[in-house]
């Protein structure tokens, strides 16, 4: 038997407890309600994670991992868990707490079959995981400071603007009283 | 490094907080990300609050006048014997629970304290401690408690998570509005000047300068002239708006942000674009040239000064009536504010469109029309030329303001005026519009940088509807009708979705809006080439 | 703890009346002083309360808006979640108060996985509208112990509230209703964690007292078996003033009189005062009218404002610069 035919008979008990993990990285009094509200739209972080773990360990088990969907999932925790009162390290802990999971969950039948190396190859794959992580992480923080300075640079564009700072721009154009370049700048700006 | 590494799970837990205790005895911590700068001394002085100094909300000496027990205990006081609906939600609450998880910062932060009975509680339990008798003779056991920093610092911490936007008060069986509770708890921090600075500035300068962002009169124009540029470009079409003219029928205020910042501008250019085509006989008002008032986020009395100068201004100009642009609190304060401060509005007509002769019945007393009632008219009486194929690039969903959907009800005049601009037009999830709208999670003055993941999660539930709509309609356009929306929205699509950007109605009307003499159009405002015109853009470049 | 005080303060209460009256004889001070003083209590308490929110003026028209405004015919306005007119806010109100209308206010449900999950809104929405609508009935029978001719409306509530026509005596629907839907609310409280969270003892009281009044009402109508006569004789003594201490009227019910004179005494000082507030919410019953009709604040004071003479006197020469046209050259 494989493993990974052993990991899918046990989907939904590993999901739940990792779920369970996951929801332990957030302080008591707001477990309960991740938990519990079960209206996508009424509790949009308890849904994402429940999606977004559940989906992530469908691409694990998959013949072939496909980093880009597998990154489009992750994705959907990360960026809400970038957010929140978290270092980076537990931001992304969640990831390996899949392991000790995995582990407590399907030691027996490991052992039972001879599994280990299948295990560690596994777990490799949540190391990868866990690479990917870390620059989804890292861009939903860059993003986070490059809104700051976006809102900061159109609070002060139509200023620049005025005071004719905007020679960078002039000088780049064929043609300096065309309105219309600062349209395209403005429209970079915006992007 | 000599520090031992912690485990995953172990680093993971860190946060975890052991059983709870009575959320009573749980002081606020104040996290980095979730609060504002404190107010700045020099933007108090201006209107003359008190206690006027720097300070940081960071440190521990919050700079507090003497007494300052007594300062809040008498607000208190005061305002119970002004207000009817504070006084009674101090006492009718039976903590049912249904607002729970009706609040954005709740959903978005899962805080317990940002629960709105929670964030009214904070203001009870004190109110219960000092005025009322079981509270008096049991102190904790009838839910009171003593007035102390820990609990003034959590009133600030708290009082600013709450955007006033009434959606809990919306599934409240007593109709408690914790906006009301808020204004409150934020009035009694105004007494010790504990203030934002993202509010106090904007205050100071629309007090001084009649704006929030402190434009003075020839940058307004020279603003505005920009737009003029642009649209002489786009349009061929030579617009010349007015400034502080007399004898203009109609004066026209909106929110200054929408002269100054992206996207807000292309609904200014929008403005002007339709105002220019009618031939509107109307004025701008480098004095009233603030819509919105974040005075309102301050105390009662500052929004009052501060919304003074629309109405000054419209009889000094000898105006017939006004007309609002597109602004979330702005309207909030017209429709349920403006004539009882400064009414009675006699000295101008009733509103009666000049285009269709419809009279504004609804608008009769305060002589104040929504641009989106004025528009919406136009369209149903055929009197605008529009074409929506010029915003099939876009694929249009629509976000109710709060203040708008639930101070006034403005709900199906901009979705007429929207269906009636493009043609590819998708409502988000029903739980999460008209009255029952999510905020975008930066109303009320906080939209500083300093909060930004406060902001961010504030606004995971608007969010994840558009996101909701993006995946299933290619949805690619979120149209609102507030300017603090088109600041903040677009930063939190930024985040959560980013293929989706964010628009003022007018933006698109303007768009669509086919004008006299105009030269045929290869861009939207944005420079984005128009369906079918793609080729065009090469020749422009 | 809470919960444990809560329960202990009602076990108390029913201790002190069976006490007082095995030991202490205190017939006269638990059928009649007590009675008669909680009854004051609750009139002259729920009366200062809402004289006391009255009191306070209502400075400006904030009714949250749930529907649609009034603005053009061809737009349908929604007259009664919006209303303009006096009419529609006494639609709203009677929805509110007889229907909960807020609380039926239930977020749509949305499926996942394909399985279908209810949000406990609307179990709210029924454990409370089943409360309040049987305490309601309950507390129209019990008048029929007050009039010497009991009233065809009584009994046709009765006949109502007993129609299933089970055991002898027939069994109120309303007893058993109530009692559900308070353990209900109670549970509720107990289970949902928020909700446990922001529960005061002040939230446990009132849910045990009725529970006791419910339980010991029940217990004498089923089990215990009261002298009904009596109980009826000392009901109408009290109502003309003219209290009689009947003979052979069971403990129970005294205890069960006792409770409801606490709940009575209890109700002004409590969160139990919603019942009169809910009328007094400006969030809801005021028009939402205020641009067609000028509303006047009492207490509006003169402000401290920027005039457009100040301003000018800042920005004269910019805006003469710009063209912008000036009071004074």
């Amino acid at each position: 038997m494989e493993l990974k035919s052993i990991l899918l008979q046990k989907k939904s008990v590993i999901l739940k407890r990792w779920f369970d993990m996951v929801l332990e990285t957030y302080p008591a009094d707001s477990v309960s309600f991740f938990k519990n509200q079960k209206d996508k739209f009424a509790n949009p972080v308890g849904a994402a994670i429940v999606e977004g773990i559940e989906k992530i360990f469908n691409e694990l088990l998959a013949r072939e991992m496909n980093p880009g969907t597998v990154g489009m999932f992750l994705d959907n925790i990360i960026r809400i868990r970038a957010v929140q009162d978290f270092t980076p390290a537990e931001a992304l802990a969640f990831i390996f707490s899949l392991k000790k999971v995995v582990r407590e969950e399907a030691w027996a039948e490991i052992q039972a079959n001879g599994l280990t190396e299948e295990l560690f190859a596994f777990e490799s794959q949540i190391d990868d995981l866990s690479l990917i992580s870390f620059n989804i992480y890292m861009k939903c923080r860059e993003k986070i400071y490059e809104i700051k300075a976006n809102e900061a640079r159109d609070s002060t564009f139509r200023l620049l603007q005025r005071a004719n700072l905007m020679t960078e721009i002039q000088e780049q154009g064929p043609d300096p009283e065309d309105v219309k370049l600062i349209n395209i700048k403005r429209k970079e700006a915006t992007k | 490094m000599a520090t031992k590494l912690p485990k995953p799970d172990e680093l993971s837990r860190i946060d975890y907080t052991p059983p709870k205790k009575c959320w009573m005895d749980t002081p606020a911590e104040l996290k980095p990300g979730m609060y504002c700068w404190g107010a700045k001394a020099k933007n108090l002085n201006v209107v003359g609050f008190p206690n006027a100094r720097d300070w940081s909300p960071a440190e521990e000496d919050w700079k507090l006048p003497k007494e300052w027990e007594g300062t809040v205990l008498e607000g208190i006081h005061d305002r119970l014997s002004k207000y009817r609906s504070f006084r009674l939600f101090m006492d009718v609450c039976v903590r049912c629970g249904a607002c729970a998880d009706k609040c954005h910062f709740y959903i978005g932060t899962g805080d317990p304290k940002n629960m709105p009975v929670l964030r009214a509680e904070l203001l009870r339990s004190v109110y219960r401690k000092y005025f009322t008798v079981p509270g008096k003779l049991f102190g904790g056991l009838a839910g009171a408690r003593e007035l102390t920093t820990e609990v003034l610092k959590e009133w600030w911490y708290y009082f600013f998570q709450c955007t006033e936007c009434r959606r809990c008060s919306v599934f409240c069986p007593y109709g408690i509005d914790t906006a009301e509770v808020t204004m409150m708890g934020r009035e009694l921090l105004n007494l010790l000047g504990l203030n934002i600075d993202w509010i106090a500035g904007p205050v100071a300068n629309c007090y001084k300068k009649g704006n929030h962002l402190g434009l003075e009169p020839h940058t307004i124009k020279s603003s505005m002239e920009f737009f003029l540029d642009d649209i002489d470009t786009l349009t061929g079409v030579k617009v010349e708006p007015t400034f502080n003219r007399k004898g203009a029928e109609i004066l026209f205020v909106t929110p200054s942000v929408d002269l100054f910042a992206d996207p807000g501008t292309y609904t200014a250019m929008g403005y002007l674009m339709l105002f220019h085509e009618l031939g509107l006989d109307y004025t701008w008002s480098t004095y009233a040239s603030e819509g919105g008032n974040f005075g309102v986020f301050t105390s009662n009395e500052m929004a009052k000064r501060l919304h003074y100068k629309i109405y000054a201004e419209a009889k000094r100009l000898g105006v017939k009536y006004i007309i609002g642009g597109e602004c979330g609190h702005m309207w909030r304060l017209v429709n349920q504010y403006l004539d009882t401060w400064h009414g009675p509005a006699d000295f101008m007509e009733e509103p009666v469109s000049p285009i269709t002769g419809t009279k504004f019945e609804n608008a009769k007393s305060t002589k104040m029309v929504h641009v989106i009632e004025f528009t919406a008219d136009l369209i149903k009486n055929g009197k605008l030329k529009l074409d929506p194929t010029r915003n099939d690039h876009l694929n249009v969903t629509y976000h109710d303001s709060c203040n708008t959907a639930r101070g006034m009800g403005l709900l199906d005049e901009p979705r007429y005026v929207l269906k009636n601009s493009c043609s590819n037009f998708h409502e988000m999830p029903e739980n999460t519009i008209r009255e029952q709208t999510f905020c975008c999670g930066s109303g009320t003055g906080l939209n500083a940088s300093e909060n930004m993941e406060l902001r961010m999660r504030g606004g995971i539930p608007r969010a994840n509807a558009v996101k909701h709509v993006h995946e299933k309609y290619g949805v690619n356009m979120l149209t609102n009708i507030c300017a603090i929306d088109r600041a903040t929205l677009k930063a939190s699509m930024d985040y959560w979705v980013p293929d989706v950007s964010v628009a003022g109605v007018h933006e698109l009307v303007g768009n669509a809006l086919i004008m006299t003499g105009e030269k045929e159009r290869t861009t939207d405002m944005r420079g984005e080439p128009l369906p079918g015109k793609e080729g065009d853009e090469n020749e422009t470049v | 703890m809470k919960i444990i005080f809560s329960f202990f303060t009602v076990v108390l209460l029913v201790l002190l009346a069976f006490l007082g009256l095995k030991i202490a004889n205190l017939y006269y001070l638990f059928g009649v002083i007590i009675p008669y003083a909680a009854l004051a209590i609750f009139i002259i308490g729920f009366v200062y309360r809402v004289m006391k929110w009255a009191s306070s003026p209502v400075p400006f028209r904030i009714p949250t808006t749930c529907g649609q405004q009034k603005s053009f015919p061809w737009i349908k306005q929604n007259k009664i979640e919006n209303p303009s007119s006096t009419w529609g806010v006494i639609i709203r109100m009677l929805l509110e108060v007889l229907a909960f209308r807020s609380l039926f206010r239930n977020t749509k449900t949305e499926s996942r996985d394909g399985k279908l999950s209810y949000g406990s809104d609307k179990w709210l929405w029924m454990a409370g509208l089943a409360f309040h609508w049987s305490f309601l009935v309950i507390l129209i029978r019990h008048f029929r112990f007050f009039a010497a001719d009991v009233p065809s409306v009584i009994h046709l509530i009765e006949s109502l509230d007993s129609f299933l026509q089970i055991g002898v005596p027939l069994l109120y629907m309303t007893d058993i209703v109530l009692v559900a839907a308070v353990t209900f609310l109670f549970i509720r409280r107990v289970v949902i964690p928020q909700v446990n969270y922001i529960s005061l003892i002040a939230d446990y009281i009132p849910l045990f007292l009725i529970l006791g009044i419910a339980i010991s009402g029940i217990l004498m109508r089923y089990l215990f078996k009261v002298h009904l006569v009596g109980v009826k004789n000392f009901a109408i003594g009290l109502i003309n003033f003219n209290p009689v201490i009947p003979e052979g009227v069971g403990v129970i019910f005294y205890i069960h009189l006792f409770l409801i004179s606490s709940l009575f005494a209890y109700f002004p000082f409590s969160k139990l005062m919603h019942a009169g507030g809910v009328f007094l919410s400006p969030t809801r019953n005021l028009a939402n009218n205020s641009r067609m009709k000028r509303h006047v604040n009492p207490w509006d004071y003169p402000v401290k404002v920027h005039t457009y003479e100040e301003y000018e006197d800042d920005f004269r020469e910019k805006m003469k610069n710009v063209g912008i046209p000036v009071e004074k050259e």
